[in-house]
């Protein structure tokens, strides 16, 4: 018990918490059209983290988490101003800028020497879940002492905030969000500040982003943007039922792909583990193709 | 550094540089109708899915008694499941809007991808050292056949875009047009595809799966500001293409930890940003 608890509830935590606070918003950028915004956010904030750590010298998960929003708030404005002023489509304006983002993070990693100290690119893309363990579990009651809450890893508190704040975030703009998004015209006409609504919704998705990122690399996020709510898409046409279908596949996603990273290897008789963050993307993409190949009664053209 | 742009820093560094340029120019020219086409972000969904194909290559070459870094073995595991992610977007397409289909399969054939690259390392036979290179490209002691593989790959893929150029110009500047002409539009979007695939996979030695859609698309799109027609567009784009390409691999060969992929790219963002500032519209 305590072992599970040192080690595997914390990472379980997180990556439910990371896969919820990036399934909230996937819903509506779907929904938008949007959904390769994910994509290129969890893409842009490595030469922001890079960059926050190299001018202020801090490795505190606040600075960078603040360079990365700077880098993702950065590069929308520039998605923008390239699809406007290039006249290009926004899927070809994504792909310029967030390579662009990208190799420049890389870059400064390699020039610098950061990659020796704390961050290196593999790390970004997938996460290093298994590492966020709590040393100081020691049973059961662990779970009510204060002390030994206080060494959990700062990643779980971190993730809770921000899903809660996305969750608030939907709750609070839920009818312009839904209006929004579902007929543009019709909520410029009836007042709602679209531009304004869309901007919000590309800041939580950069949020989501930037703290799943950290936690979980970039592979995760990007999985938990897109995959639970185009799975949930697939088997319903109602909003409420999708938005809560894509948290229960979130869940499912993070927990059945953390245990069988951690123990499907030893069952075929592997003496190792696989990586977690590719694992869950495994098994969302999974059931967003066993959702794909059942036939639905109710077979409904795409959006 | 200036003796690697000048093709003196070696025989094997002069080879690497110009295939890079023709592999840069290819991507250029693949590059121009694929965005003309809309399909831009697909070729990111094709570089993310060769990942599972580089570790299932990998695998079955050490099953099979070699060391597993056999390049053109590598390769062939990449197009499979390359080919399987493109045909996942088609399938998916038909129910979720194209970005949606596009992010799917990408991230989930990468997270596949991972998985078994931990496998790979958790077996720990072959040679497994460097096969993440796969991500962010590297020229850096590449063996002479790599280079020659990369330099033939990328001329091919010019050579079947010359002699396809003219239904294809007709297929991206106006689908209708082109298939009341008798044009099979289906076979040349198939057809440029295939081309972009190849590219891709090339590309994977170069760039890097994560960047190579920067090759294809960002060259092409400068192009876009400049010229005004199909053809203009696609040659231009592979002049921009070939001299990023060419540039990159050359400064990554002369500075010690440079990987290829982000220079290459970081050239070809700064034409991009140099002709938005010049030629992009206002207002």
């Amino acid at each position: 018990m305590a072992e599970f608890l040192a080690l595997s509830l914390p990472p379980m935590l997180i990556a439910s918490l990371a896969a919820l606070a990036c399934a909230l918003p996937g819903t509506f950028l779907l929904l938008s059209r949007r959904a390769m915004l994910g994509d290129a956010m969890s893409h842009v904030v490595l030469p922001g983290i890079v960059a926050g750590f190299l001018l202020t010298g801090s490795a505190s998960g606040l600075v960078m988490g603040a360079g990365a929003l700077a880098a993702a708030g950065l590069s929308a404005l520039m998605i923008e101003v390239v699809t406007t002023r290039a006249r290009m489509e926004p899927g070809a304006a994504m792909a310029v800028v967030f390579t662009a983002m990208f190799a420049l993070g890389v870059v400064l990693l390699e020039v610098t020497g950061t990659g020796a100290i704390h961050l290196d690119v593999e790390h970004a893309l997938y996460g290093n879940l298994e590492s966020l363990i709590w040393l100081q579990a020691t049973g059961l009651s662990s779970l009510i002492d204060a002390q030994a809450l206080a060494g959990l890893p700062h990643e779980l508190l971190r993730l809770a905030i921000i899903a809660a704040l996305i969750a608030a975030a939907l709750a609070l703009f839920w009818r312009p969000l839904v209006v929004t998004t579902f007929d543009a015209t019709f909520a410029r006409t009836s007042g709602i500040p679209t531009r304004l609504v869309m901007a919000g919704l590309t800041a939580a998705t950069a949020l989501a982003a930037v703290a799943a990122f950290q936690a979980v690399g970039s592979i995760l996020t990007i999985a938990m943007l897109i995959c639970p709510p185009a799975t949930a898409r697939l088997l319903t046409n109602s909003l409420p039922t999708q938005i809560a279908l894509s948290c229960v596949f979130a869940l499912i996603a993070a927990n059945a792909g953390y245990v069988l990273a951690g123990y499907a290897p030893g069952w075929i008789g592997l003496p190792f583990t696989v990586s977690a963050s590719g694992m869950i993307a495994t098994v969302a993409g999974l059931m967003l193709a066993a959702a794909a190949v059942i036939p639905s009664k109710a077979r409904q053209p795409a959006l | 550094m200036l003796s690697a742009l000048l093709l003196q820093a070696g025989y094997n560094a002069a080879l690497v540089s110009i295939g890079a340029a023709l592999l840069g120019a290819a991507a250029g020219g693949a590059g121009a109708f694929l965005t003309l086409r809309r399909r831009a972000l697909m070729s990111d969904a094709m570089a993310h899915a060769t990942l599972p194909g580089v570790a299932l290559g990998f695998l079955v070459m050490v099953a099979l008694g070699g060391e597993g870094r056999f390049l053109p073995g590598l390769m062939l595991g990449a197009a499979l499941t390359a080919g399987l992610g493109l045909m996942a977007v088609q399938l998916l397409v038909r129910r979720l809007p194209e970005d949606a289909a596009i992010g799917a399969v990408l991230s989930s054939f990468y997270g596949i991808g991972i998985v078994l690259l931990t496998v790979v390392q958790g077996i720990g036979m072959g040679r497994p050292a460097g096969l993440e290179t796969v991500l962010l490209g590297s020229t850096a002691g590449m063996l002479r056949m790599d280079a020659l593989i990369i330099g033939g790959g990328g001329a091919l893929v010019l050579a079947a875009l010359w002699t396809l150029r003219r239904p294809l110009a007709m297929v991206a500047f106006d689908p209708g047009h082109a298939a009341l002409s008798g044009i099979n539009t289906r076979r040349m979007d198939a057809a440029l595809m295939a081309l972009v695939l190849a590219v891709v996979l090339v590309g994977l030695n170069v760039t890097g799966l994560i960047m190579i859609v920067a090759l294809l698309v960002t060259p092409a799109v400068t192009a876009r500001l400049w010229a005004r027609t199909v053809p203009g567009v696609a040659s231009l784009g592979a002049a921009i293409g070939a001299t990023c390409g060419y540039v990159g691999a050359a400064v990554s060969a002369s500075v010690p930890d440079m990987p290829t992929g982000p220079v290459i790219v970081l050239l070809a963002a700064s034409a991009f940003g140099l002709s938005l500032g010049l030629r992009g519209h206002h207002g």
